[in-house]
């Protein structure tokens, strides 16, 4: 299957599950990612900046109608939902969601609607429920349900909830979903050099 | 002749996994809610056609749920039929949340880089584009009160509903918010106690109704209206996020058309002028807030 989006979703420790994360993927990592970090509704760009020392992937923190690119890793900005459409990124204020704004749940059920099973969805360590249901959604959708086992996440309360929610998800240790993240964008790495060459 | 038809999957399982997954047709859903948006459009003079689709799409879906209705196309029926159903829609679908100094970083920004030009104008016009329930008003109104800008100023508060145009004349804003408001206000660099501007009362906060002297509100749709004067600054924050790019684009014109030469545009702060027509017609004045100045 070539996947179209990795919809990330995580709150308490997840600056460090990120960086781990995105730093074992490779610069040219072809499918476009989108990040929903729960945080302070007036925090700045500093998420962004330390993410992108962990990683040769290009950050960038969310600007209403954003193009998905390969090698980019999409950041929800503070205070706003991300909503993804085919091949962008929309914002909105809408009411905060389970409490949460940007909300993770938000941002994997655009992901669904919009990919259904193009989409993959990862919800890492956290301290609330926020994403449970969003990931159920890419499950139903046909999506990829992949989760950080709950014994490795700082916190296991997101994972948990999330395994829950989703039985049949892929259950794995952190180094390993960088892993199964890559065998997962073969198609799309096909897929995209045979569009490159037949240009 | 012969018709072929895919092969049956094995187990019942999988027959339920690719009944779900197939189930769901992402085309077939856009084709209902384009025939939802035109039939409103064509029976009603809503035009939700140019609105940003994955925002529509989760509000329909809210609406639906809360009906307890199957499908997009249910929804239509009743929206087509019941008067009382599109007033319910109209307002899901057009009000924006807003709150008082958002951004409070913005409003600091302002007074520094935008109120030295104010204080060039014998006048100051402003429009406050897509204003919702007011709150921005209110802070610009205080905004402008404490810089000493007030009383030669004249604030045109518009909105496609007047639903929330009349809450927004009202002034009253839920007192449980104040808390929040307060701390956006010391944020933002108010220059007094917030509580000077709002009595408790009627459940809740009351604004001094001399905030509202110079301010007009007036019902303008932002799709379909055109320019109705010039002005020195318009504000439009966290508005056009929920329009598609074409959409944006022909509003950025109509804003284009509206300002002096030398006038100030207010965009929210993960806004941009990207790709529209008058791009370059603009120079950003203090990154990274969205103020930018018309310059040709």
């Amino acid at each position: 299957m070539p996947y179209s989006i990795v919809a990330i979703g995580t709150s308490w420790g997840g600056l460090l599950a990120m960086s781990k994360l995105l730093g074992s993927l490779p610069r040219d990592y072809p499918i476009p990612i989108v990040i929903v970090q729960h945080r302070g509704k007036d925090s700045d760009r500093l998420l962004s900046q330390l993410l992108q020392d962990a990683t040769e992937l290009t950050v960038c923190e969310i600007e209403d109608k954003d193009l998905l690119e390969p090698g980019k890793v999409h950041v929800a900005p503070a205070n706003y939902h991300a909503l993804i459409e085919r091949g962008y990124v929309s914002l909105s204020i809408d009411e905060p969601v389970r409490y949460s704004r940007p909300s993770i749940d938000v941002m994997f059920t655009s992901a669904a609607d919009t990919y259904g099973n193009e989409a993959i969805g990862v919800v890492l360590t956290g301290a609330n429920e926020d994403g449970s249901r969003g990931l159920a959604h890419i499950a139903k959708r046909g999506g990829k349900a992949l989760i950080q086992s709950p014994k490795t996440a700082e916190i296991p309360i997101m994972p948990a909830a999330a395994i829950r929610a989703v039985p049949t998800a892929e259950v794995l240790p952190l180094p390993q979903l960088g892993t199964r993240l890559i065998e997962l964008s073969h198609d799309t790495a096909n897929a995209l050099t045979a569009r490159r060459a037949a240009l | 002749m012969v018709v072929q038809v895919a092969e049956a999957p094995q187990t019942p399982a999988a027959q339920a996994a690719a009944d779900d997954s197939q189930a769901f047709k992402p085309d077939l859903e856009r084709i209902e809610i384009e025939l939802l948006l035109e039939g409103i459009f064509r029976h009603y003079g809503f035009d939700f056609r140019s609105y940003a689709y994955a925002s529509i799409r989760r509000r329909l879906w809210k609406r639906i749920e809360e009906e307890g209705l199957p499908t997009i196309s249910a929804l239509q029926e009743k929206v087509l039929h019941e008067p009382a159903m599109m007033e319910k829609l109209l307002l899901d679908l057009s009000i924006n949340v807003t709150a008082m100094f958002r951004d409070p970083n913005f409003y600091v920004t302002f007074r520094e880089h935008v109120v030295p030009l104010l204080r060039t104008y014998p006048f100051i016009r402003i429009w406050h584009a897509g204003c919702s329930t007011g709150e921005e008003v209110y802070s610009m109104a205080i905004l402008l009160r404490e810089e000493g800008l007030y009383d030669r100023s004249r604030i045109y508060a518009t909105d496609i509903n007047e639903v929330v145009l009349q809450r927004a004349k009202a002034g009253i804003f839920p007192l449980e918010r104040m808390q929040e408001y307060t701390d956006n206000y010391i944020k933002a660099g108010g220059k007094r106690s917030f509580s000077e501007y709002y009595t408790a009362k009627y459940g809740g906060a009351l604004f001094d109704q001399s905030l509202t002297k110079n301010v007009v509100f007036s019902q303008h749709n932002l799709v379909t209206d055109r320019s109705f004067s010039e002005f020195n600054v318009i504000l439009c924050r966290n508005v056009l996020i929920y329009f598609d790019k074409t959409l944006q684009s022909k509003v950025h014109t109509l804003f284009y058309d509206s300002l002096v030469m030398f006038g100030v545009l207010v965009l929210g702060s993960k806004e941009t002028l990207r790709f529209m027509a008058h791009e370059e017609c603009y120079q950003q004045i203090a990154a990274p807030e969205k103020i930018f100045r018309k310059v040709k």
